[in-house]
């Protein structure tokens, strides 16, 4: 299909040590999808990000990027593909400047339009950064101009895994506003990320769980595909509150959420929160406010992975 | 003094001529968890390095457990951990023969030793992979183990530089639960993170920029005196159309996607039913404005659109 910028089917991946990374995965993004991946720890989400960059081994019935078989195939896209692994390589001794130019001289930017890499430097707020070593950036800086360079040849699709860790939140606010811009003008992008605050914008997200889809579709899909409700709880003493709540009757998990608990729950109904409400009051935690709100990304992840 | 585990006045740092910590001021109580937030590049990893004495100070002083940091960096150092962004492990090692021997350089030995690896061992929940090498590990092991590796001398104080970087959402509360632990247990806790979600539980937070202090307080104190206005949410399915309309319209800022809605700080004196008007007449299409609870991620937004001097 023309419109898939990637498409797997029964993609497999087992390592030296007999791990299986990825269990027989499908996986469609359409082309100016923003597509991201979420999981726990050892879920296959790097794993897909490289097999699909070419970088590893794998069995699959099949796996094409950009209508082009993997691996095979990627010798003719390859300039249309941007790909942002973990640990990127910068050129520590060369200035910031002189790494966009590096990597523009390795994959020559389409000469129609666009951005320059001024705008681009001014949009990530890495300008007054520009003569600055690689080498001496802080961490966030770093990743931030590892975005950059991959961005310089304008690709068609990007593979980014992980792209916003380390980096602030103003800075991730930005970062995004770029990506979901440039997908406005066709990009295609597949993201893994820890942040579930971002899985939100993406067009779809694909929950993975030990090499297997968990779920699959919009956000709002994910959001509605598991049963009973999420109680939220406003109370002093957050950490005390969840340990005096584990174990209640009718309440599946306790989980922090910011300054705030999530009690997940069969369903809702007054004496379920006339029970809790007392149990935290014996304890002498004061109960601010506990009502239903919808499901979460996170909320979902939490139930489904833990 | 005696409670104050670390004190700084007027600490400075300086890379010839530019000055990555600019006389910034604080003090940390002994049992708080202490949040240190900042854009990138704001002079955390700069600030928390002088203060562990790995980093000579330009100007300014700072004692830590009562040590000058300016010539006492090895009684420092003997009584703090420190999980760095980038920590190192033996990748030849296995998850037990680095305990073991970062134990050694603390200077453990015997029973004592194999106690306290034993006790983190099942405090991080590393049990299991005693026996793998560090090389391959997942990266939520490591991070697990290099929390273990900083707590091994029972240090009063721990600096844990974005402990929780790259760690899933089950494993960020999982850290934040042993913080919390530490914190009860009367030790320290100063961290730095970039999910403003947790930060929430920090007793005390500190946000620099450019190198300069530019508030203080805890996560409540921050949020209704450090937010220039009142968060208002609309809700819609343009999100990313509202949000760049939006920033457009007078007395609003920071206006940014969120779940199904789209949030913005309002600055005072503006009419709260002027931006939906506006985004009518240009066509898009939103529920009524209403109040949004204020977060420490709208105060981290505001207080880095301040332009000091950088």
């Amino acid at each position: 299909m023309a419109d898939e910028a990637v498409r797997v089917r029964g993609l497999r991946k087992r390592y030296a040590a007999g791990v299986e990374a990825l269990c027989g995965l499908n996986l469609s993004v359409q082309t100016a999808q923003v597509y991201g991946v979420v999981g726990p720890d050892g879920a296959g989400k790097t794993t897909l990000m490289k097999v699909l960059a070419g970088v590893l081994s794998f069995q699959a019935e099949e796996a094409q990027v950009l209508g082009r078989p993997v691996p095979d195939g990627l010798a003719q896209v390859r300039h249309h593909i941007g790909y942002l692994p973990q640990r990127f390589s910068l050129y520590g001794d060369l200035t910031v400047a002189e790494n966009l130019d590096f990597y523009a001289a390795l994959y020559p930017p389409d000469p129609e339009g666009g951005r320059t890499r001024q705008d681009l430097l001014e949009m990530i707020g890495l300008e007054a950064f520009r003569d600055r070593m690689a080498a001496d950036l802080s961490g966030g800086m770093k990743q931030k101009l590892a975005l950059l360079c991959n961005l310089v040849h304008r690709p068609r699709l990007l593979l980014m895994d992980e792209p916003t860790v380390g980096v602030d939140p103003v800075s991730r606010r930005e970062f995004w506003t770029l990506v979901f811009e440039l997908q406005r003008g066709g990009l295609t992008v597949l993201a893994s990320t820890p942040y579930m605050d971002e899985a939100e914008q993406f067009d779809r997200v694909a929950l993975l769980s030990e090499g297997t889809l968990v779920r699959e579709g919009t956000p709002a899909e994910i959001r509605a595909s598991v049963p009973g409700v999420v109680l939220e709880l406003v109370c002093e003493q957050p950490f005390q509150a969840a340990r005096c709540l584990e174990g209640s009757p009718g309440i599946q998990d306790v989980q922090l959420f910011g300054d705030r608990l999530h009690l997940f729950a069969a369903q809702d109904a007054p004496d379920l929160r006339q029970a809790l409400e007392q149990r935290l009051g014996q304890a002498g935690l004061q109960v601010h406010r506990l009502r239903v709100v919808p499901f979460s990304i996170e909320d979902v992840f939490l139930r489904l992975t833990t | 003094m005696s409670d104050l585990v670390v004190d700084v006045r007027d600490l400075t740092r300086r890379f010839g001529s530019f000055v990555a910590v600019d006389r910034v001021s604080f003090q940390i109580p002994r049992g708080a968890i202490f949040g240190f937030l900042g854009p990138n590049g704001a002079g955390k990893s700069t600030t928390i390095r002088m203060l562990l004495g790995i980093l000579p100070v330009s100007e300014g002083e700072g004692h830590v457990l009562g040590f000058d940091i300016r010539t006492s960096s090895e009684e420092i150092r003997a009584r703090v951990g420190y999980m760095s962004q980038r920590f190192s492990l033996y990748e030849d090692l296995t998850v037990l023969e680095n305990l073991h021997f970062f134990g050694g350089v603390f200077g453990l030995s015997g029973a004592r030793l194999d106690q306290k690896v034993r006790e983190l061992v099942e405090m991080t929940r590393l049990d299991g992979f005693e026996q793998q090498l560090a090389q391959g590990l997942p990266g939520g092991i490591r991070q697990r183990l290099a929390l273990a590796t900083s707590l091994l001398h029972d240090p009063e104080i721990v600096f844990l530089d974005e402990p929780t970087g790259a760690v899933d959402p089950a494993l960020r509360r999982y850290f934040w639960e042993r913080i919390a632990e530490l914190s009860a247990a009367g030790r320290t806790v100063m961290v730095t993170s970039h999910y403003m979600d947790e930060v929430e539980r920090c007793h005390d937070i500190c946000f620099i920029h450019h190198g300069r202090l530019m508030a203080q307080g805890s996560p409540g104190d921050l949020k209704s005196r450090h937010l220039p206005g009142q968060m208002w949410q609309v809700r819609t399915s343009a999100r990313a159309e509202v949000a760049a309309h939006l920033a457009r319209v007078p007395g609003v800022a920071g206006a940014f996607p969120s779940g199904e809605t789209v949030r913005y700080l309002l600055e005072p004196g503006f009419d709260p039913a002027a931006p939906a008007a506006a985004l009518r007449t240009s066509g898009l299409t939103c529920s009524a404005p209403e109040p949004a609870e204020p977060t420490l991620e709208d105060v981290f937004v505001a207080l880095s659109r301040k332009r000091g001097t950088p």
